[in-house]
């Protein structure tokens, strides 16, 4: 294989990688909220949109990128709650095409609303590093600060979202609640404090995801910024398996690279069909998902 | 002491319990008999605020449960060992007796040592620690229910059919375990049970259920002992 063969391949799979890990963060909050109310929540996108304006737009733009980003996660935490005390909990237990409906009309809601306070112009947001990729003797490595940043970012948030699911009471309480609600409420579990929790973990995910991808220079902030993302990770969720967290996150990065891979060397037109491609011969195949454990049943 | 005074539960236009009144005494154990149906799952299930009666209460030590959410009633001591055993599959051992030890809101190393003492009381489980309850097999996932709802140290233990699927053997041993546990504790049981004859071997009182309704309340060797209860409520023909 020649250099640039060599150069382009490794370039594809790093810049994959760092789109990927956005894909895996969006698919990791839609399996928190489908795991734990069996709920797809299409407004996960608009959701975080609306906690990276809180963030950003709503301080002024001299603020610190730290404090805007702590910002928006508490924001996108709160509007987690705020959404299923209001809107998630009359869906319980409804027919499967309300929730659908509902949160479609959420989301358009959400970036109306959004468009209303701030219009559709994108703004840019502040990147804590670099975005100049870094050089290999002579040559761009497809990897900048700031996208090292991205992938470090995503690492750590899925690392604490599965120590805390492994490791502390809560977590063993948010997976039992969404395993077998009754059981939980006779161990003592406040199932639908639980519920509310889930939305809000998963709320917090999606805020950090919304600055990242808008504090990415081509994309910025519009109300409509995380469309394509959540499309993708939408996507990466269902091949991964829903009810699965690894499978999310392995689809997620996978994606990225596979996408990356389609518009380098065939056309970048194609990887919206070779998306949909994906999905409908996993849906196919495995319409659990590519990583969901089959669990035995015995009565 | 668990007091059931004219309890009616109906689940739309079926009438599930009419006017069930019964004692439970502290360090006894009262056994719920009937036939499918009868509305002995019922029964439990209002007894631990999951299901909300009609008419009639529940009490506790003379306090009142009923209207009390089922997540804080486990809290006032009363376990409930659901019908089919309810162990969470995918959890190991280890993490259904962690569910069930959180309620107590001790210390983490009190928790640890009530963990411990349901390993004692259950060698199996504690061999098993790391292990998925759903590869259990049923003797062994009814004792991990148990020691589940055990490991809150209720004063009141509500078992529902502890026996079901269950190979007589294994039974009796479960029937042993739990009468021990009554006696050494002075913990209230309330036994739900289809199989008449293992249940009235333990218990000290009986309580016959006919759908819906109370028809016999006594202690467990005279319900034992009545031809007709034995015949026409229980299935106990010889």
């Amino acid at each position: 294989m020649d250099a640039f063969l060599t150069s382009r391949i490794v370039s594809d799979i790093l810049g994959g990688l760092t789109n990927g890990v956005i894909y895996a963060l969006v698919a990791l909050s839609l399996v928190l909220i489908w795991r734990s109310t069996r709920i797809l929540n299409f407004a996960q996108g608009a959701m975080a949109m609306l906690a990276a304006y809180v963030g950003f737009a709503v301080l002024a733009p001299s603020t610190n990128y730290w404090v805007s980003m702590a910002v928006a996660i508490v924001a996108g935490v709160a509007l987690g709650a705020l959404t299923e005390r209001t809107v998630v909990r009359l869906l319980y237990g409804k027919p499967e095409i309300n929730p659908v409906v509902a949160m479609v009309g959420f989301l358009l809601v959400l970036e109306s609303v959004a468009a209303a306070i701030w219009s559709t112009t994108s703004r840019s947001l502040p990147t804590p590093f670099s975005i100049i990729d870094w050089q290999l003797a002579g040559r761009p490595v497809a990897m900048s600060p700031f996208a090292l940043y991205e992938v470090v970012t995503a690492v750590v948030v899925m690392v604490v979202v599965a120590l805390v699911f492994q490791y502390t009471s809560v977590g063993l309480q948010l997976r039992a609640a969404a395993l077998n609600p009754e059981v939980s409420r006779l161990l003592g579990v406040r199932v639908t404090r639980m519920l509310t929790l889930g939305w809000m973990l998963a709320s917090g995910v999606g805020a950090v995801t919304a600055v990242l991808v808008a504090s990415n220079y081509f994309t910025g902030l519009t109300p409509t910024t995380m469309d394509g993302v959540f499309a993708f990770g939408f996507i990466a969720a269902a091949v991964g398996g829903l009810d699965s967290p690894v499978g999310a996150l392995v689809a997620g990065v996978l994606l990225g690279v596979v996408f990356q891979f389609v518009g380098d060397f065939i056309n970048s037109n194609a990887i919206i069909l070779v998306a949909l491609g994906l999905l409908i011969v996993s849906l196919m195949v495995r319409p659990s998902g590519l990583f969901t454990r089959r669990t035995e049943r015995r009565v | 002491m668990i007091g059931v005074s004219g309890l009616s539960v109906t689940y739309g236009a079926v009438q599930a319990l009419r006017d069930v009144s019964f004692d439970a005494e502290p360090g006894k154990i009262t056994a719920v008999l009937g036939a499918n149906g009868a509305g002995k799952t019922t029964l439990l299930r209002t007894i631990s605020g999951l299901v909300k009666p009609r008419a009639g209460v529940v009490t506790l030590e003379g306090k009142t449960l009923t209207g009390t959410h089922a997540e804080d009633i486990v809290r006032r001591g009363v376990g409930h060992v659901p019908e089919g055993r309810g162990v969470i599959g995918e959890f190991s051992v280890e993490e259904n007796l962690r569910l069930g030890s959180l309620v107590t809101h001790h210390g983490r190393s009190a928790r640890r040592e009530a963990l411990e003492r349901q390993y004692t009381l259950f060698p199996v489980l504690g061999e098993r620690r790391r292990q998925a309850a759903a590869t259990l097999s049923g003797g062994e996932r009814q004792m991990l229910a148990m020691a589940r709802a055990l490991v809150a140290q209720p004063r009141v233990l509500l078992l529902d059919e502890p026996s079901l699927g269950l190979a007589p053997l294994v039974t009796a041993d479960l029937m042993h375990t739990i009468s021990d546990l009554c006696a050494a504790s002075g913990l209230t049981v309330i036994l739900v049970e289809q199989n008449a004859k293992s249940a009235l071997r333990i218990a000290d009182h009986a309580v016959v259920l006919y759908v819906g309704r109370v028809v016999a309340n006594d202690r467990a060797d005279v319900v034992a002992g009545d031809e007709r209860l034995r015949q026409y409520y229980l299935g106990l023909v010889e």
